[in-house]
């Protein structure tokens, strides 16, 4: 096999989903977004890899779990280079980019502590403003946040 | 969110405040006009404001509705621990439109999407108050007899102050010139200032409030320069007089030219310049209650072109 053995050393995967490229300061915030903490399958999460785009790089393998595509798209907010790789059988057979939704709902919490949605027991609501500099703005109250500066719930 | 609830005034298209406008005018020529007959009005204030609750309520009962409510939430549930959203369901159940202010940014926004009952919004602490931009907006279009083209000068604090981004915001449709005066530590936001770059608004930021500013405005949008606002005291002790608008300033400015106030007022419009014709401050209060049967009867669904016939 002529696999990369920098891959190897995290732990090769023979289905599931690997997320790849995610800038080593978002790794654990990417982890809090997609929930894995409760899930019973193998999760390896490796963090201060070497990258040639990221400097070093974060990434999360997590066996035998297809995420839905919303759930995955949330860590563009934090990490718009990471890459989602699709793994059966040891292979990749689909590698795509996360795209940032219009919307996000829940997982971000408004850094205003007058606002409405953090006095009440409710989701929030985001809407992204520019897609550039990925701000986004608060549904209720308007105020709007760096998402990379987000807290995340 | 139901569609007839008014929350923001960027939810409402330039068609609809112009009809809004229209009606404001029918109900400053007919205040009393009993459409209300049979409808029952909450007027929710989980924090007081009695400018505003009375001019609601004055609206609601010339056009002969009914009001239940409160203007101190500490005598109700939510002191209990009762949520926004189990108040606003409850009293859903007797209404046929809630009139809400609360302390919390976001809170009628959030109201309007746990209810079909249309909810008009007085105020949600620094975020959005609807109708006092379009009783400012019925000011501007009633002194001036339009709202295009209009030179509109606003001073004082820019930075916090709701009503003058609010107004800022439903000017763009009117091709406006802005000028901003205000110091350093309460300039207009940038994202303001961004907004009128995209929609190509022509605005002129100023730190002295000049003859020349005064004598090339039409609309004169004085706001409160409050001392809670400044870092530096020093600071606010050197400019809060620099704001302050004395009749002698207005000796050379347009026969047009209104001096606009979303009151109350402290000491940033001397007491000489109420006697003079361009003071329109308390008008502009008045206004309020033609504007708020206008928004009342928006809300409800209810064409007052037609009742008439």
């Amino acid at each position: 096999m002529t696999t990369n053995k920098k891959e190897l050393a995290v732990a090769a995967l023979q289905n599931g989903t690997v997320i790849d490229h995610i800038p080593s300061s978002m790794l654990f915030k990417a982890v809090k977004i997609l929930g894995i903490e409760k899930l019973q399958t193998h999760i390896t999460i490796g963090n201060n890899l070497e990258s040639s785009k990221l400097g070093t790089k974060g990434i999360i393998k997590v066996a035998d779990v297809l995420f839905p595509e919303a759930i995955l798209n949330r860590i563009a907010l934090i990490a718009p280079s990471a890459k989602v790789n699709i793994i059966r059988d040891f292979e990749v057979v689909e590698k795509h980019r996360v795209s940032l939704p219009e919307t996000i709902v829940g997982i971000v919490k408004c850094n205003n502590p007058k606002c409405i949605t953090n006095n009440e027991p409710m989701k929030t609501r985001f809407e992204v403003v520019d897609n550039d500099d990925v701000t986004i703005r608060c549904h209720y109250c308007g105020h709007t946040v760096k998402s990379s500066e987000a807290i995340i719930d | 969110m139901n569609s007839s609830s008014l929350v923001s005034i960027s939810d409402i298209s330039k068609e609809e405040i112009l009809s809004l406008l229209n009606q404001a005018r029918y109900f400053e020529e007919n205040p009393n006009h009993k459409i209300l007959d049979g409808k029952v009005i909450a007027t929710l204030f989980f924090e007081p404001s009695t400018r505003t609750r009375l001019s609601f309520e004055t609206a609601v009962n010339r056009l002969g509705g009914r009001i239940i409510g409160f203007s101190d939430a500490s005598t109700t549930s939510s002191s209990k621990g009762e949520t926004l959203k189990d108040t606003i369901k409850m009293v859903s159940n007797y209404v046929d439109l809630i009139i809400m202010r609360h302390y919390l940014e976001g809170a009628a926004r959030y109201a309007s999407e746990v209810t079909d009952t249309p909810v008009i919004n007085a105020g949600d602490g620094a975020n959005q108050h609807p109708s006092q931009t379009m009783l400012d907006l019925y000011s501007i279009y009633k002194t001036q007899g339009t709202l295009d083209n209009l030179t509109i000068t606003m001073v004082g604090d820019l930075k916090y102050g709701r009503t003058v981004h609010s107004l800022l915001m439903a000017m763009q449709y009117f091709n406006p010139t802005f000028r901003f005066v205000a110091c350093d530590e309460l300039k207009m936001p940038a994202e303001y200032k961004d907004f009128c770059d995209k929609n190509g608004i022509k605005y002129t930021e100023h730190k002295e409030f000049s003859a020349e500013v005064i004598n090339s405005s039409d609309i004169i949008y004085m706001t409160r320069v409050q001392r809670e606002r400044f870092t530096d005291i020093m600071e606010y002790e050197r400019v809060k007089n620099l704001y302050t608008l004395h009749n002698a300033m207005l000796d050379g400015s347009r026969d047009n030219l209104r001096i606009l106030h979303p009151l109350p007022r402290v000491n940033e419009i001397d007491y000489d310049v109420d006697d003079n014709p361009k003071a329109y401050y308390f008008q502009q209060a008045q206004n309020g209650l033609y504007a708020r049967q206008a928004i009342i009867c928006k809300a409800l669904g209810i064409d007052i072109n037609k009742e008439d016939k």
